[in-house]
């Protein structure tokens, strides 16, 4: 294929707006999961071993140091799950069977396609040994021989990256058998998906790495007991396997010193939408969301801020009120009556209308839903029926009714969190947002696209 | 044991049970659409959510494990929510067609939804279109209304042991399909119309034929194969409509082969005999019963006055019930004649009297399951017995070690561990290289009779047989040898195999060794039960084969189409033409019978009373479901008949029941069978180990849709890909090493006879060998189903001459 | 039949999976043989198959489930513009209407002269990049203007 690549792909250090990789420096410590951003090869694994990198596996693998032992030092960081849904990563490595006989896996989930989830492609392409450190030290404390790395289909440059990086990390005996002489094996391959957002749920992840389609599985049981090919297998995201070889080098304490209580660390926020610098930010667990909102260049067109979707689509829309007081942690966000999620922040402008935004996302998940439970493949079509029509000027007022029902009855009723993903923006768009639904069915248009045509930027914008 | 609650009802239930499974035994109603108890759980409908304390979500009851304590709620508001929800879903892309669908009063959908949906439907957009596929001619498809369920999916793949459906798409827009053009072919196919809880796989030859309630349900036994299914025949008007499964679970489960399924099509055949028929100068005329019979009686008497009873021959198919059996054998002995047999297809009678008694297969049916380790010598299973395949599907899913040792190496659908692929001859040396190193693993050498052991000793053990014989001996993996799991089973090519005896004994020494069980598949649905009640010859009598190589002067026979349905097609159309007389009792005209000289219409199973025992020795009776077509008459009455007109006494039966308390000295019929059944021999038979013999050999396979009359008469069945003109096939060596390519037109000869036949390339085939199929007009010039065979390109000229007479006979 | 470059390729996927599950490798297999033939037709899925030794059925599933493989040709380039919720804030539908122009087609056609297919993507896991587009599955473009579309398609012409 003679496909040429933009400079952009050639040179992945300049593919931001600015020519320059984002970062910040979370006052005078270095990054953490982008550690390497600042220097001049980033993702070599010549870079990563200046800034110590592989350090933590090899004292560990070396000194034989106590599964229970890591295992704790992960608890205490207070990890929670980088992918979504939070959970700490200390117990989830503490349900995977000690004795088992037979291959145990290790999977990490590299396959973001929530909108608005970036950041894990940030850590592959720009700091891929940490994530295989991180994979190889959970490897060795979780007794796991064979690990993948199951990575989007669409950042496929990526991809490669990472491939590259692995055979990188084999040659220098940091992957494969009996590493620094010890009786320590552990093989990593990279695979791909290839457009399918369900992937991104960890069963259906595992079922594509068996070569189905990617349909979730009922739990229980969980992938502990029954995952890959049916064998143990922990599944974490990429930036909570790469926030471990900090924790091993530095403590699980000073982990945890750099968040707030119950989010421990640092998080990789992408920011994306209606902002002057869209793109990765990795600050401290508890960072109060104004202040993220300036680093990434604040509402851009010196616009105001209408609302915030904080952590992905599944989580809640937060009007701008709601969120200007909020943390960017857990609990922050939780108190504000949204959730974390995977850090994906998208931010709308006062321009934006949210009855075209809803019907988007109600597309995406009509798109994406696997098609095996009744609530979700039915609900989610159903859903952007009504939506589309509404938007085509065919709606009635007890549309807004019959949607909030609809997604309450696919909520909680299907196999997979898609189901309750799909139902969120709907719910909370419409509890948020229900004057600017009401307006496009009374007027059969949009509230805020009719007020732009007549204030924004003084002249009308052709949608 | 567990405590739990359901719906205030406490229950203890097994540990590891789920949610459902509990409540069904309970005989609490939970609704279901993709739950089915033999297949994996999916858990996909979300139709079975019920409320479970503790959890704030509604779980579904087919995936959910109970667990100490719980407490389940299957009518709670919550629940009852749920599951009013997802049958809202469930119908918002469905047609409401039920009036023109075929599964209209039999659909779950409709049921589910009177009881657990809502009236009215909030859905008003556009509803989903989905077309309709083409997988073959049994199943016919109607894909808008599939609720995606995939239980044929899963059955197909897990039962059928082959995955030809799979849901293709995501989302809303997946579908249940097969491959791009590709028709579903599992012999068990039919069994996706039952599995489907809507109208989207319905029964094509049925289509449009019946509505559910205006069919009458009467309960029959299958009459195809050895495992005695019990079935459901659907009636309307005196006429069979359908046939579906009765759940047995010790026999057939809930499952049906569409052997069984399908064949009552042949019922309705226009080649059905309506009214007993003489032939009259060479013409065939119409005639009633008393000339008919009186003329039958008369040239039988006649010719056993003349020539001797030993100038008549009986053949009884084993496809015919005891009743059928125990009478032709009982006018055969009242007349002094000892000529009769329903062994149609064997050639190797060596045996007989020196066994113990019934040969049977020599275990239960549901018990192959438990087997862990298998060894199936000379059978292509998934032909022979479609169902009974899957049960050793099912153990080798459990994890049990299969060993094959055939002519043909066709897919069982299931993982074989170890397989030896020979001419049949030297599968006689495979199974004495296994016996040797068995008793060399076992150290019995010396347990082995010397002259066993002699003829072991120049035999060469090779490492594929030293598997298999470390397999049955239970080497190497952690088996319990105490009470062994082993089974070994002869099928139709051995049974049919002029080594059977040699075959037979082997088998019986390895299974001696190892403990096994088994024995042989028997082919027919009345095989056991012929054998058992001595459908044999007298000790002075002729075996079926050497009735046919010694031509009679008459013949009796009974069910059978005698070119298709005996072992070596040419001798018995020789030996109908030659003969004086033929009396045939059948219920169809054929080709094959052009040669009688009175037919005599009888009631096939569906429309007589009657008794077959299956390859486990279970006795089973049925009663008519029709009235007999026209003026058929139930075998049974029409031997009985016959014999009173033939003037012998003894034959004052009324119904078929006394005719079985007859065959069973009004015993009960399990305790004279627990006595029978017994595969052990008397003594050691002389048998020969190591075969040395060149040339080809035959592999006279009989299609599965050729086994009898009947479903050589079903037009779906004769639809299917298994219905293929037979061809020579052989693997790609012996096609080199003879000169051949694909296409190639030869004429393979046997004996005298001989066949052209179109050359293909089938590597499933032993060297050695060629595969041609029995029981079709093709090639009933041909000889032994499993003997000796060449094969000769034809020349320009013949080639020509060959194409010549075919067309002139399409003509 | 394969490629002795793509059976070359398929091997080193399945390196990565126990020796008993080569089904495993089905997603890259249908990928290397797609990006070697343009599309997936059901040749390519039955060679596929024959090749791992599955179930054709199987191998369709997986073609079929997958936004990425395309069962009917693409042309020679295909264009995937995200129109995701990230990216049309960033008027992800400026450059669909671009794309259109200037191709002269719809989304899942392909241009006249068989260059150009264009398809409307779900989210790209890169919306810090927005607007963006692939071009044949593997080469991201990010941070698109008219202009650089422009760029682009001159580049491909
Ligand atoms: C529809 C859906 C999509 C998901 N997508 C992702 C994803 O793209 N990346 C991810 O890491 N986790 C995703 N998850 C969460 C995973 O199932 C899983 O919880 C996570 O990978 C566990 O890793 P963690 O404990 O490190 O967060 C998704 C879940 C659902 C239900
Ligand atoms: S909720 Fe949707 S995506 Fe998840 S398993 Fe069910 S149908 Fe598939
Ligand atoms: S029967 Fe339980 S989900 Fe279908």
């Amino acid at each position: 294929m003679t496909t040429p690549t933009t400079a952009a792909a050639s040179t992945p250090m300049n593919s931001y707006e600015a020519g320059k990789p984002v970062m910040t420096d979370l006052n005078g410590q270095t990054l953490l999961c982008l550690r390497t951003l600042a220097e001049e090869n980033p993702a070599s694994l010549e870079t990563y071993i200046k800034l110590g990198g592989y350090s933590a596996l090899k004292r560990i693998v070396s000194e034989k140091t106590k599964a229970t032992d890591i295992i704790t030092q992960v608890k205490t960081s207070g990890l929670r799950g980088r992918g979504g849904a939070g959970f700490p990563t200390g117990l989830k490595w503490s349900f995977m069977p000690r004795y088992f006989d037979g291959v145990k896996y290790l999977v990490c989930n590299s396959d973001e396609g929530e909108p608005g989830t970036f950041k894990d492609r940030d850590i592959i392409r720009y700091n891929p040994h940490q994530l295989i450190e991180g994979m190889a030290i959970a490897a060795y404390t979780l007794g796991a021989r064979v690990g993948y790395n199951y990575i989007h289909g669409e950042i496929w440059q990526d991809y490669e990256i990472f491939e590259a990086a692995l055979h990188e990390a084999k040659a220098a005996g940091y992957l494969g058998e009996n590493l620094f002489g010890t009786n320590f094996c552990f093989d990593l391959y990279a695979v791909h998906g290839y457009g399918a957002y369900i992937c991104g749920e960890e069963t259906a992840l595992i079922e594509s790495i068996e070569g189905k389609k990617g349909q979730p599985r009922f739990k229980p049981p969980f992938p502990a007991s029954y995952g890959v090919f049916g064998k143990p297998t922990n599944v974490n995201n990429t930036e909570s396997y790469a926030s471990i070889p900090w924790i091993m080098q530095h403590g699980g304490e000073a982990f945890a010193a750099l968040g707030v209580p119950n989010s421990g660390g640092t998080k990789l926020f992408s920011v994306s939408g209606h902002v002057g610098k869209p793109g990765n930010y990795e600050v401290k667990m508890g960072t109060p969301f104004t202040e993220l909102l300036e680093m990434a260049g604040g509402v851009w067109k010196g616009r105001k801020l209408k609302a915030v979707i904080p952590g992905g689509p599944s989580t809640p829309v937060m009007p701008a009120s709601a969120i200007m007081g909020a943390t960017m942690d857990y609990e922050g966000l939780s108190k504000a009556r949204s959730s974390l999620g995977a850090g994906s922040m998208i931010v709308m402008d006062e321009t934006t209308c949210m009855v075209k935004a809803l019907h988007r996302l109600s597309y995406f998940f009509y798109e994406e839903s696997c098609g095996q439970c009744t609530p979700c493949r039915e609900g989610t079509g159903w859903v952007y029926r009504v939506i589309t029509r509404i938007v085509n000027g065919k709606g009635k007022m007890e549309d807004l009714d019959l949607l909030t029902d609809v997604s309450n009855n696919i909520s909680g009723r299907t196999i997979c969190a898609l189901g309750e993903a799909a139902a969120t923006p709907v719910l909370s768009f419409i509890k948020h947002f229900r004057p600017e639904f009401e307006y496009y069915i009374q007027h059969g248009k949009s509230m805020v696209e009719s007020q732009n045509d007549a204030v924004v930027d003084g002249k009308a914008e052709p949608k | 044991m567990l405590n739990i609650e359901i719906d205030g009802k406490a229950l203890e239930v097994e540990h590891g049970s789920t949610i459902i499974d509990a409540a069904d035994k309970a005989g609490i109603p939970i609704p279901r659409f993709c739950y089915h108890p033999k297949l994996s759980v999916a858990a996909n409908c979300r139709m079975c959510l019920v409320q479970v304390e503790k959890f704030n979500k509604p779980l579904p009851a087919c995936a959910t494990p109970v667990a100490d304590g719980m407490k389940i709620f299957t009518r709670s508001k919550s629940a009852i929510e749920a599951q009013k929800s997802v049958m809202e879903f469930l119908l918002i892309n469905h047609p409401l067609d039920c009036p023109i669908c075929d599964q209209g009063g039999e659909c779950d959908l409709q049921d589910i939804a009177v009881a657990y949906g809502t009236s009215g439907s909030r859905y008003t957009e556009e509803k989903r279109v989905v077309f309709n596929k083409n997988i073959g001619p049994l199943v016919s498809t109607d894909m808008t209304r599939c609720i995606q369920c995939t239980r044929c999916v899963r059955f197909l793949q897990e039962v059928g042991g082959m995955m030809e459906l799979g849901m293709v798409g995501r989302g809303e827009h997946a579908e249940i399909t097969a491959y791009v053009d590709k028709s579903v072919n599992s012999e068990l196919s039919g069994n996706i119309i039952d599995l489907c809880p809507v109208g989207a796989l319905t029964s094509k030859p049925f289509r449009y034929s019946a509505r559910s309630w205006e069919l009458t349900r009467r309960p029959s036994i299958a009459p195809h194969d050895g495992l005695g299914s019990h079935i459901e025949v659907h009636v309307k008007d005196n006429k069979v409509m359908r046939v579906l499964p009765r759940e047995k679970e010790s026999i057939n489960e809930c499952w049906l082969s569409d052997r069984d399924r399908f064949s009552y099509e042949g019922l309705n055949s226009p080649d059905r005999l309506k009214v007993p028929m003489i032939k009259h100068n060479g013409a065939w005329v119409e005639t009633d019963w008393k000339t008919a019979l009186e003329f039958a009686a008369g040239q039988i008497k006649d010719i056993t006055n003349e020539h001797g009873s030993e100038a008549l021959g009986v053949l009884v198919s084993p496809n015919s019930t005891m009743e059928e059996g125990y009478l032709a054998k009982k006018l055969a002995n009242g007349l002094g004649c000892g000529n009769v047999d329903y062994r149609l297809r064997q050639t190797d009678f060596r045996l007989d009297g020196k066994r113990q008694g019934t040969p049977w297969m020599g275990i239960n049916i549901h018990e192959i399951e438990e087997l862990d380790r298998i060894l199936v010598i000379g059978s292509n299973l998934r032909n022979e017995h479609p169902l009974l395949a899957q049960r050793f599907r099912k153990a080798v899913a459990n994890g049990a070690e299969l060993s094959v040792i055939s002519p043909l190496d066709n897919d069982p659908l299931m993982d074989i561990a170890h397989k030896v692929i020979v001419r049949p001859n030297d599968m006689v040396n495979v199974l004495g290289q296994i016996l040797k190193a068995m008793s060399g693993l076992q150290r019995l050498s010396l347990c082995l009779p010397p002259s066993l052991n002699q003829l072991l000793e120049e035999i060469k053990v090779r490492p594929n047989t030293q598997a298999i014989a470390e397999s049955m001996a239970g080497h190497g993996k952690d088996y319990d040898l105490i009470s062994p799991k082993v089974g070994i089973f002869l099928g139709n090519m051995a049974l049919s195999d002029p080594r059977f005896t040699e075959m037979y004994s082997m088998a019986e020494a390895i299974g001696g060794i190892s403990g096994a069980k088994g024995g042989i598949l028997p082919a027919a649905a009345n095989s056991t039960g012929m054998h058992m009640m001595g459908v044999m010859p007298s000790s002075t009598g002729m075996h079926a084969r050497a009735m046919l190589e010694v031509p009679r002067k008459a013949y009796l026979i009974v069910n059978i189409e005698p070119e298709l349905d005996c072992q070596h097609a040419a001798l018995a159309k020789a030996a109908m033409e030659k003969a004086e007389c033929v009396v045939a009792l059948t219920a169809f005209k054929s080709q094959a019978l052009e040669h009688a000289d009175v037919l005599l219409p009888i009631a096939p199973f569906t429309e007589t009373s009657g008794t077959f025992m299956s390859m486990e020795g279970r006795v089973q009776s049925f009663t008519a479901v029709t009235k007999p077509l026209g003026e058929c008459r139930p075998a049974w009455k029409v031997l009985r008949v016959l014999a009173n007109t033939l003037g012998l006494q003894g034959f004052d039966y009324e119904t078929s029941e006394q005719v079985k308390d007859a065959i069973f000295a009004g015993e009960k019929p399990s305790a004279v069978v627990w006595r029978s059944l017994n595969n052990n021999l008397k003594q050691l038979v002389e048998i020969q180990v190591n075969i040395k013999h060149e040339g080809l050999q035959r592999i006279g396979e009989v299609p599965q849709y050729e086994s009898d009359p009947i479903v050589r008469r079903s037009p779906p069945l004769q639809k299917t890909k298994y219905n293929i003109k037979p061809m020579a096939r052989m693997c790609a060596i012996q096609l080199e090493a003879l000169g051949l390519v694909e296409g190639d037109v030869v004429q393979v000869k046997q004996d005298k006879g001989s066949a052209v036949l179109t050359v293909k390339l089938d590597n499933h085939v032993a060297k050695g060998c060629v595969r041609v199929a029995a029981a079709h007009e093709d090639t009933v010039g041909l000889g032994d189903l499993m003997g000796d065979i060449t094969v000769e390109k034809l020349s320009a000229e013949q080639l020509q001459a060959h194409t010549n007479a075919s067309m002139e006979a399409r003509a | 039949m394969l490629s002795p470059q793509a059976i070359e390729k398929i091997d080193y996927e399945l390196t990565k999976y126990p020796a008993d599950q080569r089904i495993a490798a089905v997603m890259s297999a249908l990928r290397i043989v797609q990006t070697e033939r343009g599309w997936l037709s059901k040749e390519s899925i039955t060679d596929v198959a024959q090749y791992l030794r599955i179930p054709e059925i199987a191998a369709l599933e997986v073609a079929g489930f997958y936004n990425m493989y395309d069962l009917s040709p693409v042309g020679q380039y295909k264009i995937t513009v995200c129109t995701n919720i990230s990216c049309m804030l960033r008027d992800s539908d400026e450059i669909v209407d671009h794309l259109k122009e200037k191709l002269g087609v719809g989304f899942n056609e392909v241009t006249a002269d068989g260059k150009f297919c264009l398809k409307e993507g779900e989210c790209m896991g890169a919306c810090g990049g927005a607007p963006l587009m692939t071009v044949n599955n593997h080469t991201m473009h990010e941070f698109l203007t008219p202009e650089k579309v422009d760029a682009i398609l001159e580049e491909l012409k």
